[in-house]
């Protein structure tokens, strides 16, 4: 089976997000870049599908030329082949994103044919506009459902699982199929140092897009106001424990 | 939350390894109301310490190094935070295998065990490892990995506990203030965080990376850069994790591929020296905010590192299997020299540095800088080294720092020949002959910023004159010539000129100068004007701080001439202890002078055509310094030798420099005049003397007697180290006596002929023990050269008194060899009753 | 001229988030000049219109279909875009949950519209309109401008209370039936799997979180204790995971799970920045740590400074003691 998954190149999360003086962007000084974590593990099911069933996984990204680290990165715990949509600008409104890979995605089924199985991310953890693989699997007429943290192929059918409170939901989706997966779905390899040295040769070919922009534009970014209020110390070592109890009582929870 | 302290004692900044063994120390030593500050959390604040790999091979060349690197080892065992899992540093060259046998040696210097494998025996302890690939291993059984952030969380709370020493992480410091003190000193007063300002009578700076950020804002340097050391956890691998153990094979060192590959449980951290250097400014370290893991932990940067990951699998197959699951782009210090920052800042008093300081050497570098806060002076050993006020000017800009940092990175592991030079930051400074010299042929050698001439390619005739050859080794032979020794024998057939502009030159005026110059030294300096003396300076303990000549210029004016190496020290020292009331003003007229020596038997002849002053023992007497025409320039005489022949250190103006320079060479063409080199005047003169070099036999864990340069009396005045230096004239005989050996067969087992270079190659008894004393202090090679005068490689060691008579037979180790060598005595083995001096 | 809330429930009852879109949209429906309409689809949404009018709906579309009766997001979205033009709704907006956010984006797909996500301001305007949302999951905002003809936004869960309309709206009921094809069927829920777990991480009331302090997989023993008593679960930090003491769905953080429990006690964790993303929305926190100048002290409401080997099993006793 083939399968593609779209990633996103984002600042590598973990610190306090600055923002560039003009407002207009991450400021990137401190970061590292990575495959937004949704995507990470959407390449490695992928990656653990074809192991499962064989066939090859392709892996697109649309973005900086920069960009192209995530796809060796991909290439490094095992996907086969890459597709870069390049892109001059930070980063493109959902409505552009989404229109640039469908066609992306079209150039390559028009020659090799469709994928059985399109992966994206749930929502990039940069932007979080939670529509992107919609947008695109309505365009291909593919049916797609999102928060998926489970997958099972059989008889051209996915079989995906969805979590709820309580338990899962799962939806049957006759393949050819896009899923937006969320992280917890596996527990993505890292990379070996060999497949790090092999993924230095990977291919990449790059498609170049060129779309109109969508109807939201970014004005300004800027961080929330933090409140900053003073500890209280209930108390040292285990003598603590009552004024502990008594908090709990308080809030009601000791019921 | 307790309230913020709004004065203390001192101040120290920066809870790292340093920091937290500082205050630790102070307290042992009875300070009290300090303040620990640092502007991350605890116990991780962020720096370099935080992601350390906390490894320590206790064997290096350098003795500060080794020596501080041992203190360090034993204080972490002392804590019970340390576990000896052994380490082998395995070699893929001849060349490292032949770094390895001077491995050997230091080892044995040091008395640390260690031995040499084969690679069959380096994978009998690390299976894993491919033997095809090396050639040999050497292994030291006593290599560590310690946990340095609960040693300083111990150390910490030790102040906390026993001197109630106040603890504030979170808080950033955004200023250190000075006032002008007495005699107009900048001295520290205060520092300003954002909780709330500390006035305090000392701060130090305890910051690693960000050290020289927080000394300028006191209007002070530390120099150091923050540079990138790759470090990768790849695992896990069930080899490793079967150990059950944080660390249970020995560390493998990859010398020739600069990376190592350390066991951390199940995983492997597999580190790099071998990438292009990466500098930081410290203003583009992120805050701990604004830093994904820590702010000395930066985004990995994979480009560099494949190229050792190729190697790290060459080696340790298994590693390519493994993941790669946390890997970063650690910042720790690099100093322009390589050498740490300790010591009182130059330019701030009470303004102390403690930075350039790794994990393997924290906890004794603490102490040297808490001592020395204490006692004004380190006592566990001699740090000339890593005093900061070693540094110039120059090599407190950026550009050098950066220069330097850039040069000797890949240096890490490397094979770095005693006296290996730089390739960049070249021609800082040099002397009015310059451009003469450089037609001359000139090999130059750097001394900190100065160029000097080591021989000259001019006198390439004198090798075949004197029938003189290179030397059979190349390691021996590298950054040598026989030039030198040739020049040599010229000088003492007739006569040589030295270049000696890199004197560094101070003058001490007023009513107060000469009892200020006898404060600082063991020898009266208070003679009739125009005579000279030569002395050491002594720490408050009575060791070595420096040793110079001193000249009476008048009634209130004495010269201070000391050496190129020691120049930042001294001149920081004679202004440190400066009357503050006016009396004393000090000049540094280094580039207002130029020297020439002009030594050897026909030195008076040469000389005597250039000037009408009497030139006889009557009018130009040993020892004194006279104003004298010299080729119709105004110029000063001063009658001594530091090479064993008669002649003068001739002091002009600079400017007229270069016709002294040509008016010298003129006159004595006839005569046989060379221009001579560095390796005469540093090396081969003075050994054949027995004179003794600052920084190599004179060091502050030895004193004058030990140095045998006690004179017969001591001056009533008071000086520096007085009461201990009359208290070990007390005692009677010194416990070691500095010595000169020579070695009777140079014979390696190679057949080939070796020299020993003043390595601090140990010395040995003829059974093979190590010789120490009481103080633990080894015998070992402090300076060696080729005598050409005596035809014999001369040694100098301290020696223990009992060994000391001259005809011991003894051994010295180099390269991992034993070379038979005999005590000649503690004088000169050349003209020992100076003669030649006294033409 | 409309403003459509989707609203979505459980067996007729709203759900909480669903209550926060209809506060939002009451006074964004005002602000605009519009009338607020509700949509409920599936099984059980007559009952749930009956509660919409108190919440100021002046019309409730309820849609039935057979494709309806379970949820599915391609079907959800299909109805939604058929009612939109229908009912010539200017403005679309649901609560910024994973469901909210997926129909809205198929509504978004298939009007060809911009469609602004986890918003947590919206101006109306005669032209663009101006919109502050939420990125990086709360740690960034991002003002944008929209151009649109159907302005479809989900405002960011937790941003604002649920409240009632001061006055009743009509709550007038009217059945809408979509045209649905029936491939939609494709993307309807199958079947549910029920997990035994009670409590989710997500939903939990109490969850007691360890980090790397705790020193071992066995050593979580006295939280999982104290959790069960206090009926949460057993939270920890990235460390944690990373040393294989517990399992990924159980780490709190930025790449973990967000939540927002009546208190977190987070014991031995030191507070990195990526952790306390994700524990940051909890109503109280409660630091056990033996460093008061931990990142995750300075941060907390309440600590405790102290060894959480000794402390949580005192408060273990504590809570029995009380209990009798």
């Amino acid at each position: 089976m083939r399968i593609l998954v779209c990633v996103k190149r984002v600042p590598a999360p973990g610190a306090r997000i600055n923002v560039t003086a003009d407002g207009m962007a991450v400021d990137s000084a401190h970061l590292g870049f990575t495959t937004s974590p949704h995507e990470e593990c959407a390449v490695e099911e992928a990656v653990r599908l074809v192991g499962e069933h064989g066939g090859e996984v392709t892996v697109m990204t649309l973005g900086p030329a920069a960009a192209e680290e995530q796809l060796r990165y991909a290439a490094s715990v095992g996907a086969h082949r890459f597709v870069l949509v390049p892109i001059q600008e930070v980063d493109w409104d959902p409505q552009r994103t989404a229109a640039a890979l469908a066609g992306a995605i079209g150039d390559v089924e028009s020659a090799d044919g469709a994928f059985d199985l399109i992966l994206f991310g749930n929502e990039s953890a940069d932007a979080g506009g939670f529509q992107v693989g919609v947008r695109v699997a309505y365009a291909l007429g593919r049916p797609v459902v999102n928060g998926i943290k489970g997958v099972d192929i059989a008889d051209g059918v996915a079989s995906a699982r969805r979590e709820v409170d309580g338990g899962f939901e799962v939806y049957n989706l006759p393949m050819p199929a896009v899923l937006g997966v969320k992280e917890g779905i596996n527990l993505p390899r890292y990379p070996t140092m060999k497949g790090r040295l092999a993924s230095k040769k990977a291919e990449v070919v790059v498609d170049e897009r060129s779309v109109e922009v969508g109807g939201q534009a970014r004005v300004r970014l800027h961080r929330p106001v933090e409140t900053v209020s003073e500890t209280v110390i209930l108390g040292t070592g285990p003598e603590a424990a009552p004024a502990v109890v008594d908090l709990l009582e308080e809030l009601g929870l000791l019921t | 939350m307790s309230d913020f302290p709004t004065r203390a004692n001192v101040v120290v900044i920066g809870a790292g390894i340093v920091g937290n063994c500082l205050v630790g120390h102070l307290a042992r030593l009875g300070w009290t109301d300090m303040v620990l500050l640092d502007k991350g959390p605890l116990p991780n604040p962020g720096g370099s310490t935080g992601h350390a790999s906390n490894f320590i091979f206790p064997v290096d060349h350098n003795k500060e190094m080794a020596l501080l690197g041992e203190q360090s080892a034993n204080q972490y065992r002392d804590a019970n935070l340390s576990v000896d899992c052994g380490g082998i540093e395995v070699a893929r060259t001849q060349d490292r295998m032949l770094e390895l046998d001077r491995r050997m040696t230091s080892a044995r210097a040091w008395g640390i065990e260690a031995s040499l494998l084969t690679p069959a025996e380096v994978k009998d302890l690390v299976p894993f490892i491919n033997e095809e690939v090396i050639l040999g291993g050497f292994y030291c059984p006593t290599v560590s990995v310690v946990d340095s952030l609960e040693t300083g969380t111990t150390m910490r709370r030790e102040a906390v506990e026993t001197a109630g020493c106040q603890v504030f992480a979170n808080t950033e410091v955004l200023d250190v203030e000075t006032i002008e003190g007495e005699g107009g000193v900048t001295t520290v007063s205060s520092v300003v965080t954002d909780k709330g300002t500390i006035a305090t009578e000392h701060v130090v700076i305890a910051c690693g990376v960000w050290s020289n950020r927080i000394a300028n804002m006191a209007g002070a340097t530390i120099p150091l850069v923050p540079a990138v050391h790759q470090m990768a956890d790849v695992g896990p691998m069930d080899i490793l994790a079967e150990t059950n153990n944080e660390i249970g094979y020995p560390i493998v060192r990859d010398m020739d591929t600069f990376c190592y590959e350390r066991q951390s449980a199940g995983s492997m951290e597999v580190g790099s020296y071998g990438h292009r250097a990466i500098l930081h400014h410290p203003d583009e370290i992120p805050s701990n905010q604004d830093a994904a893991l820590s702010p000395t932990e930066l985004p990995f940067t994979d480009d560099d590192f494949d190229p050792q990951m190729e190697t790290a699998i060459e080696l340790m197959d298994m590693l390519g299997e493994a993941e790669i699951r946390y890997a970063i782009n650690g910042l720790l210090s690099l100093t322009p020299d390589t050498m740490p920052c300790l010591g009182e800042t130059t330019e701030v008093r009470n303004l102390w540095s403690a930075a350039a300081v790794w994990v393997k050497e924290g906890p004794g570098m603490a102490q040297v800088v808490a001592e020395w806060m204490t006692y004004g002076y380190p006592r566990v050993i001699d740090v000339h080294g890593a005093d900061i006020a070693r540094f110039y000017d120059e090599e407190r800009t950026e550009e050098h720092i950066w220069s330097r940092a850039d040069e000797h990175f890949i240096k890490t592991y490397g094979i770095v020949h005693p006296a290996e030079q730089w390739e960049g930051r070249r021609n800082l400074q040099v002397g009015p002959y310059f451009s003469r010299q450089e037609d001359l042929g000139a090999e130059f050698f750097q001394a900190r910023t100065w160029e000097r001439p080591q021989w000259y390619g001019c006198n390439a005739d004198l090798v075949e004159r004197y029938g003189l050859s290179e030397r059979e080794v190349e390691w021996d032979n590298r950054w040598w010539s026989p030039i030198t020794v040739g020049e040599h024998l010229n000088l003492r057939e007739n006569c040589g000129v030295v270049d000696l502009s890199s004197f560094q030159i101070y003058e001490l005026e007023g009513p107060g100068a000469v009892e200020y110059a006898d404060r600082l030294a063991v020898n009266k300096v208070d003679v009739p004007v125009g005579r000279s003396i030569y002395t050491p300076w002594l720490t408050p303990d009575g060791g070595f701080h420096s040793d110079l000549t001193m000249m009476r210029l008048g009634e209130d004016r004495v010269r201070i001439v000391t050496g190129v190496f020691d120049g930042g020290r001294d001149e920081f020292w004679t202004r440190r202890h400066m009357p503050t009331d006016g009396s004393v003003t000090f000049t540094n007229i280094t580039k207002q002078l130029t020297t020439l020596g002009l030594w050897g038997p026909r030195a008076p002849a040469v000389l005597s055509q250039l000037t009408d002053q009497d030139l006889g023992q009557e009018g130009s007497p040993y020892g004194s310094i006279i104003d004298a025409e010299v080729a119709g320039l105004p110029c000063q005489l001063f009658r001594i030798s530091y090479v064993g022949d008669t002649g003068w250190e001739v002091y002009a103006r600079w400017e007229d420099g270069p016709k002294l320079w040509d008016a010298l060479m003129e006159a004595g063409a006839d005569l046989g005049i060379r221009p001579t080199g560095g390796g005469v005047y540093g090396s081969s003169g003075r050994l054949e003397k027995g004179y003794r070099l600052m920084g190599a036999e004179l060091e502050s864990e030895y004193n004058p007697l030990e140095a045998g340069l006690a004179r017969p009396r001591v001056k009533a005045a008071d000086f520096i180290g007085r009461e201990a230096y009359l208290a070990a004239r007390a005692v009677g005989d010194p416990e070691v006596l500095m010595c000169t050996l020579t070695v009777e067969d140079q014979t390696d087992a190679q057949g080939r002929k070796r020299h020993m270079m003043g390595g601090n190659e140990p010395i040995l008894t003829m059974d093979g023990g190590r010789i120490t004393d009481s103080h633990g202090r080894v015998s070992r090679v402090t300076s060696a050269g080729y005598g050409p005068s005596v035809d014999r490689h001369l040694l100098m060691s301290y020696l223990p008194l009992e060994l000391c008579t001259p005809g011991t037979d003894l051994q010295v180790m180099y390269m991992n060899e034993l070379f038979p060598v005999k005590v000649a005595g503690s004088g000169a083995v050349f003209d020992p009753d100076d003669t030649r001096l006294k033409a | 001229m409309s403003l459509l809330v989707i609203c979505d429930h459980d067996r007729g009852k709203l759900a909480e988030a669903s209550l926060e879109a209809l506060a939002f949209g009451r006074s964004l429906a005002t602000s605009a000049g519009l009338d607020m309409e509700a949509v409920v689809v599936g099984e059980g949404a007559e009952s749930a219109a009956v509660d919409l009018a108190a919440h100021g709906a002046s019309t409730v579309h309820v849609a039935s279909h057979e494709l309806l009766t379970d949820f599915g997001p391609e079907a959800w979205g299909e109805t939604v875009t058929q009612l939109v033009r229908s009912s010539g709704a200017e403005v679309v907006l649901a609560c910024g949950t994973d469901r909210g956010n997926e129909v809205v984006a198929h509504v978004a797909a298939r009007l060809d519209q911009p469609f602004v996500a986890n918003c947590r301001s919206v101006e109306p305007d005669a032209g663009d309109w101006t919109i502050t949302r939420v990125q990086w999951g709360g740690s960034l905002l991002e003002d944008v401008s929209l151009t649109a003809e159907v302005v479809l936004v989900t405002v960011a869960h937790h941003a604002v209370e649920p409240s009632v309309a001061a006055a009743p709206a009509a709550g007038v009921v009217a059945a809408f039936r979509p045209d649905l094809d029936a491939s939609l069927a494709h993307t309807v829920v199958a079947d549910r799997v029920v997990l035994t777990r009670g409590v989710t991480l997500s939903t939990a009331p109490v969850v007691v979180g360890g980090g790397r302090g705790v020193g071992s997989a066995e050593a979580f023993g006295p939280l999982e204790e104290l959790a069960g008593l206090l009926g949460g679960v057993v939270g920890c930090s990235r460390a944690v995971t990373n040393n294989g003491w517990r399992p990924h769905s159980d780490q709190v953080g930025q790449t973990g799970t967000r939540i927002a429990p009546d208190i977190y006690i987070a014991s031995g964790i030191s507070g990195a920045i990526q952790h306390w993303v994700g524990a940051m929305a909890a109503k109280n926190i409660l630091a056990i740590n033996t460093d008061s100048e931990a990142n995750m002290v300075a941060r907390a409401g309440h600590a405790v400074i102290g060894d959480l080997h000794q402390v949580i099993p005192a408060i273990i006793e504590e809570i029995r003691r009380r209990r009798g």
